[in-house]
């Protein structure tokens, strides 16, 4: 049977009030003109909490202001207006210097790495900790541990030259906890590796949330990204966050247009080739009506549609549809034509209605 | 040749050396941080001091654009106030050192201005401030350049270090000029040729060498 939906409690959603790691709040950021360009206001009003010891994502499109967000936490960038707490402190008000202190308690992984190509491994990852006035001594007995847990012991010596991809960000990810930072910062991480060694690379960072209990925020124009490891995830979308939440019910019920964009080729959301060609927006007589129904939580598929069809009596036709999992709670979206009659429709959406299941109506084909 | 032409010849590549050298080093000490400075410095950049940049810039492009002999003659009074004379080898080294400076600036600046801006950024976001971003990442970084630079200037002052046989400076050039030409001793001449390309091909073969021990940017097999 369809059990109502459960909050499995997955991730630290709705522990009120949130404790915030990094608060932005009022925060604009007018890029000024130039010659020869227009002010561009990168970003618009974001007031956007991230709890501590949870990953939250945020999504955007290209020129959404992500990048310009993620940097105003370690004070690369400076807002126009509004503050971002981290840890209680503004850093949007702190001088140069007292800023530099803060962000040796802030850790950033990169799209491009930015390994120094003339540091081994060790090199790199020690960097930051020599740049903090550590001696060596205390710079191996931290830095050794760090390239055991990022699995890269055996290539101390090497150079940023003779790794692959993923290798590189996993020393980006050394660097960036050897100062044991409170908050590890995440700008397009993953965007330059393959599917498989992203997925490896979230695998350690989700690790490092669980064992560490580090805050994690990351961007990213991926959502495979945001269900691999987020627990919540913002959208971005011309400077505005348009929509935040728990990444199940985003995923699950999104609200907004550009989320829902994103989700285009996310479980179910797809609609097969030989439907979508044939969608009209009036219903056809003596056609089908195409709905999709949204499965959240605990589920099995198979008895609502077969009591759909022995309580109403109409065949249900199964144009497609897929099972999984989001944020480690399953999921599933299908999609099926019924007879395209008023009267079976309403039926059909009040049944689906009553086992508390989300439908919507798509279009109708002939 | 007589051991007397072979005993000129053997000086004269010491005293071009000997000039080439302490030109280099004493280039290399004021042109280093005044080329890190210019690739630093500009509006917006990590050392921010903009007039000084323009200025220091436009006094590079002056001396740079000063051909060499003008330049010798130019800075005699200067050169007697350091060297304490404006003839001999010691006394070349003041010109060349004068010339060596901002070319080994522009070399430098152009180094640098290649390292990755990521990098910076990077380091930044360590907390670390604009001296260890010099030190640490930024000289670093453009090491190779900065060795493949120092290996033309060198080879440009070897050249240059002809001229000031003008001056009275002693040398493979002012020998070649002194015996090969006016007195009309092409052996010698000869000679101080095949000297020079051998130091210049030497010189540069040990410049490549070194960018590529010093380049970890390349895979090694
Ligand atoms: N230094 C800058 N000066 C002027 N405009 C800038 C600057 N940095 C960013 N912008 C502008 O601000 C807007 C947001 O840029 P941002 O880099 O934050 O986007 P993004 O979401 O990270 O995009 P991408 O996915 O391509 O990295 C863009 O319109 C961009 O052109
Ligand atoms: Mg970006």
């Amino acid at each position: 049977m369809n059990a109502p939906v459960i909050n499995a409690g997955a991730g630290p959603s709705g522990t009120t009030p949130v404790d915030a790691l990094v608060r932005f709040q009022g925060v604009t950021k007018t890029y000024p003109a130039r010659r020869g360009s227009a002010a561009v206001e990168a970003l618009a009003g974001i007031d956007l909490a991230v709890p501590r010891g949870s990953i939250l994502g945020v999504i955007g499109r290209s020129g959404a202001g992500k990048s310009t967000l993620i940097r105003l936490v370690n004070g690369l960038e400076r807002p126009t207006h509004g503050s971002v707490f981290v840890d209680g402190v503004d850093v949007a008000a702190l001088a140069e210097a007292e800023l530099r202190e803060v962000r040796r308690s802030i850790g950033m992984i990169f799209q491009h790495f930015n390994l120094l190509s003339s540091r081994t491994v060790y090199g790199n990852a020690a960097l930051p900790l020599e740049i903090a006035g550590l001696r060596p001594a205390e710079i191996r007995a931290r830095v050794e541990p760090l390239l055991d847990l990022v699995g890269l012991a055996d290539k101390r010596d090497r150079y940023p030259a003779e790794l692959s991809g993923g290798q590189k960000q996993r020393v980006g990810i050394a660097r960036a906890l050897a100062t044991k930072p409170k908050v590890l910062l995440s700008d397009e991480a993953t965007s330059a590796l393959d599917p498989e060694t992203t997925r490896s690379i979230l695998d350690l960072l989700g690790t490092i949330n669980r064992e560490l209990g580090l805050t994690i925020l990351l961007i990213t124009h991926e959502m495979v990204v945001i269900r691999g490891i987020a627990h919540r995830v913002a959208v971005i979308d011309g400077g505005r966050i348009v929509e935040e939440g728990d990444v199940f019910d985003i995923f699950t019920r999104p609200q907004n247009a550009t989320t829902r964009s994103f989700l285009a080729d996310e479980t179910g959301r797809n609609l097969p080739a030989f439907v979508a060609g044939r969608l009209r927006p009036e219903p056809v007589a003596g056609g089908q009506t195409v709905l999709r129904i949204v499965f959240r939580g605990p589920f099995a598929t198979h008895p609502v549609l077969s009591q759909l069809s022995r309580a109403l009596g109409i065949d249900v036709n199964i144009l497609g549809g897929a099972v999984d999992a989001i944020a480690g709670r399953p999921f599933g979206a299908l999609v099926v034509g019924i007879p395209s009659e008023a009267a079976v429709l309403a039926r059909t959406l009040s049944f689906l209605a009553e086992r508390g299941l989300d439908r919507e109506v798509i279009g109708h084909v002939a | 040749m007589s051991p007397d032409i072979l005993r000129l010849i053997a000086q004269s590549t010491a005293d071009t050396l000997y000039m080439v050298a302490v030109a280099t080093l004493l280039g290399t000490l004021v042109g280093l941080p005044l080329g890190v400075f210019l690739a630093t410095s500009r509006k917006g950049e990590l050392l921010a001091a903009a007039w000084a940049n323009a200025a220091l810039g436009l006094l590079v492009n002056a001396t740079r654009s000063t051909p060499f002999i003008i330049l010798v003659v130019a800075i005699i009074p200067f050169t007697r106030l350091v060297a304490g004379t404006s003839i001999g080898t010691t006394a070349a080294i003041v010109p060349l050192t004068v010339a060596a400076t901002p070319f080994i600036a522009r070399l430098v600046e152009a180094a640098v201005r290649e390292v990755d801006q990521g990098l910076v950024e990077a380091a930044r976001a360590m907390g670390a401030t604009p001296i260890q971003i010099v030190a640490k990442v930024l000289i670093p970084e453009a090491l190779p350049g900065i060795v493949l630079g120092l290996t033309l200037a060198v080879v440009s002052l070897i050249g240059f270090s002809a001229i000031v046989g003008v001056v009275g400076g002693g040398g493979l050039g002012d020998l070649g000029i002194r015996y090969g030409y006016q007195r009309f001793m092409p052996d010698v001449m000869a000679t101080v040729v095949v000297v020079l390309i051998v130091l210049v091909q030497g010189v540069q073969s040990l410049g490549d060498r070194l960018a590529r021990r010093v380049n970890k940017r390349l895979r090694r097999a």
